[in-house]
């Protein structure tokens, strides 16, 4: 979040300072600055043995495999004939379920963070900010319960509704009716509901730090409050949204306890997403981890590391649009 | 399969008399290590389960099979209270594993729902001293129960290409004529059947596609395995979430151990085997199959072979035996005395009672007999 407030290019002069400093730097600078610099160290020593224990153990799976890792759609790593696992159904299921929580998720917690920052009364924006912060502190297998016992005997109205006027777009087309809707949509509702907050807190800071001069200016031309909101605070705005969305959606990704409560897993890639079945990474890993083989937690290990490859490269392109809008926004003006 | 926890709570009042015995034995006894001869037959005479610890107790180790896991639990507090010095753990970490561990000699006995594989007993001569090798010795029984949820249905009847159809999902309709055949004067709704499996990896997955990879008449096109592989219906997690989804959801159909059929007052369909009636999902009527079993096993093994295809009246098919594995000759010395202590107990007829109370199946006494001669002879 912070890298992301525009205060990053002061931020970048307050080093060369300290930098030039250093010569007489009392001992309390150094101390600060070893602190820092180590935790950020150990950062990297942490990532860099994540995927190096991966990469090993994903070795020895991947050269086990008689399937092609990447296209295999079953998940059978300890059958000695003939070993055959990938993640194709796993990566997309992840993908899917994860897109479906951002559409939902990302408009609605603007939204809420533009309510609480700049449309509603003092008063209620308080105690409001406090119970979005209160959402994410749910643990995710009371939000899979919830999903399992609530959402998903309640989704079976809309589910029908969707497939009886969308059917013919293909996606909302269900082929088995009557089955309890245990399907990526539901699940990416549910990853919605879970990601929501953190968005919104993020977002809901950064609107905040939008510089009153911005604002005053754009009304002072005469803007009404949501011109206001669309030429000063969403542009400077964006970069933090964005973040905001990132970390939501790495939460999206990984969240293992509600999937595997909710969503009806099954080796079968399928785009009609009202259908049951798919699966995600860490569904995957928590159901099948138990009565794996060691050739099999072998394989866990490897699909793991694709997860691992996604998030990472999510997070990079967000870094990379990020980088590519600051030029643009009023962020540094 | 979920124990409850009153069989907890007795086994721990158990365990509080034996503690108070013991402790006024060792305080009689000015030398408590060198009583435990004469403290094991008193513990043994104040346990209603009449357990015979070890002249020379220890902690006992075992892993493996994650179907007993419930069982053991319910040995290990009797057990364990009756004899204070054997403490015993068990690690449910899969067969496959806890036959690893046994392998490497880091567990006394392992617990498997299947025999040995040739691999294995050679494995296993590494660690069973003086030429002894690993052996199957049969534990505890169970069956899986075909568990339905449908409106006006109260004994459905199914058989082996039936539910192999059911849950590949080419029989889609509950009123469909392979089904109606077997239920005359029974109406059957209109509705998709919604077929429920498990999500995880499952022995009792294992034993049901066991079941009809012999029975379906090549309806069932693939391998019995610990993975599910049919296609269509949905999964849950565990057999608790199979249950719990057939209980909510109208016209659901899945499969799970007996214990979870009798704790969610579910409804488990009967079997047509071609016997003279179709035969209903209870203990007694999977014992009577366990009954008729093969032994299969060479020299101490005693590795069964079930008949699925079985058309003996009154005997329920879908049925699993669970081994322990330990070594006939050359098991650990220091944990021998213990292990054949504890086999003694769960093969006995009380030891075996106290699993049929959790929705275990009591062995035959055609399956104990043998189990009882064998136990005492491991060296």
């Amino acid at each position: 979040m912070t890298s992301s407030t525009p205060d990053s290019s002061g931020g970048r002069t307050t080093a060369s300072r300290t930098g030039s400093l250093q010569g007489n730097s009392r001992r309390g600078d150094r101390l600060f600055f070893a602190a820092s610099a180590g935790s950020g160290i150990l950062l990297l020593v942490i990532m860099a043995a994540i995927a190096g224990f991966l990469l090993y153990r994903s070795g020895i799976a991947i050269s086990h495999d008689k399937t092609n890792f990447f296209t295999t759609f079953e998940w059978d790593p300890d059958n000695i004939l003939k070993p055959s696992f990938g993640i194709a159904v796993l990566a997309f299921g992840t993908i899917v379920s994860g897109f479906i929580a951002m559409v939902i998720a990302v408009p609605l917690a603007i939204g809420i963070a533009l309510f609480i920052s700049h449309y509603a009364p003092r008063k209620i924006a308080q105690p409001f900010a406090y119970l979005v912060d209160l959402l994410a502190a749910v643990p995710s297998i009371v939000y899979g319960l919830w999903g399992a016992l609530f959402l998903v005997p309640h989704l079976a109205g809309l589910n029908s509704w969707l497939n009886t006027y969308l059917g013919w777009t293909y996606i909302f087309q269900t082929t088995h009716t009557g089955a309890p809707a245990r399907n990526l949509f539901t699940t990416g509702i549910l990853l919605a509901i879970m990601i929501l907050p953190i968005i919104t807190a993020v977002s809901r800071e950064v609107f905040r730090q939008v510089p009153r001069s911005h604002e005053e200016a754009a009304l002072a031309l005469g803007a009404t409050r949501w011109e206001m909101i669309r030429t000063a605070v969403l542009p400077f705005g964006r970069p933090g949204v964005i973040s905001a969305s990132m970390l939501g959606l790495g939460r999206a990704l990984g969240e293992t306890m509600a999937v595997a409560i909710v969503l009806s897993s099954s080796n079968v890639l399928s785009l009609h997403i009202l259908d049951a079945g798919g699966g995600t990474f860490a569904q995957n890993i928590a159901l099948k981890y138990n009565e794996a083989g060691l050739p099999g937690k072998d394989a866990l290990m490897a699909s793991g590391l694709v997860l691992f490859v996604i998030t990472l490269l999510v997070n990079g392109g967000a870094r990379l649009i990020i980088a590519r809008r600051k030029e643009y926004s009023g962020a540094n003006a | 399969m979920k124990l409850q926890r009153n069989g907890r709570t007795k086994a721990l009042a158990i365990g509080a008399v034996a503690l108070v015995s013991s402790l006024s034995l060792a305080a009689c006894g000015s030398d408590n290590n060198t009583t435990a001869t004469g403290g094991s037959s008193s513990g043994a005479a104040a346990s209603p389960a009449a357990i015979t610890c070890a002249a020379k107790q220890a902690p006992l180790l075992g892993a493996g099979s994650t179907a007993q896991g419930d069982a053991i639990d319910v040995w290990k507090n009797v057990f364990g209270a009756a004899c204070s010095g054997s403490t015993l753990s068990y690690n449910p970490v899969g067969s496959g594993a806890g036959v690893q561990q046994f392998n490497q000699g880091k567990v006394a006995f392992a617990g498997s729902d299947s025999a040995l594989k040739p691999a294995d007993v050679t494995a296993s001569k590494a660690v069973c001293a003086g030429g002894g090798q690993g052996v199957d010795i049969p534990m505890v029984g169970g069956l899986v129960s075909v568990i339905y949820n449908v409106q006006g249905v109260n004994n459905l009847v199914l058989d082996g290409p039936t539910i192999a159809k059911i849950f590949d999902s080419q029989i889609t309709k509950w009123n469909d004529p392979a089904i109606a055949a077997l239920n005359p004067g029974v109406t059957l709704p209109a509705d998709n059947i919604q077929a429920f499996h498990r999500s995880d990896d499952s022995g009792t997955t294992q034993n049901l596609t066991a079941y009809l990879a012999k029975t379906s008449g090549g309806a069932w096109s693939y391998p019995s395995s610990k993975t599910w592989a049919g296609k269509g219906g949905q999964s849950a997690n565990g057999s608790a979430g199979v249950a719990s989804q057939v209980k909510t959801v109208p016209n659901s159909i899945g499969y799970a151990e007996l214990a979870y059929a009798q704790s969610n007052n579910l409804k488990s369909a009967s079997i047509n085997t071609g016997a003279s009636k179709p035969v209903e999902a209870t203990a007694a009527n999977a014992a009577t199959t366990i009954g008729t079993a093969q032994f299969v096993g060479t020299g101490n093994d005693l590795a069964l072979s079930l008949d699925y295809a079985t058309k003996t009246e009154g005997a329920y098919p879908i049925v699993l035996v669970t081994y322990e594995i330990a070594c006939d000759k050359g098991n650990a010395p220091a944990t021998l005395d213990t292990l054949k202590s504890f086999l003694t107990y769960t093969i006995s007829d009380a030891g075996q009672k106290a699993i049929g109370d959790k929705g275990y199946v009591p062995l035959p006494s055609s399956v104990t007999d043998k189990v009882k001669a064998l136990v005492p002879t491991l060296a």
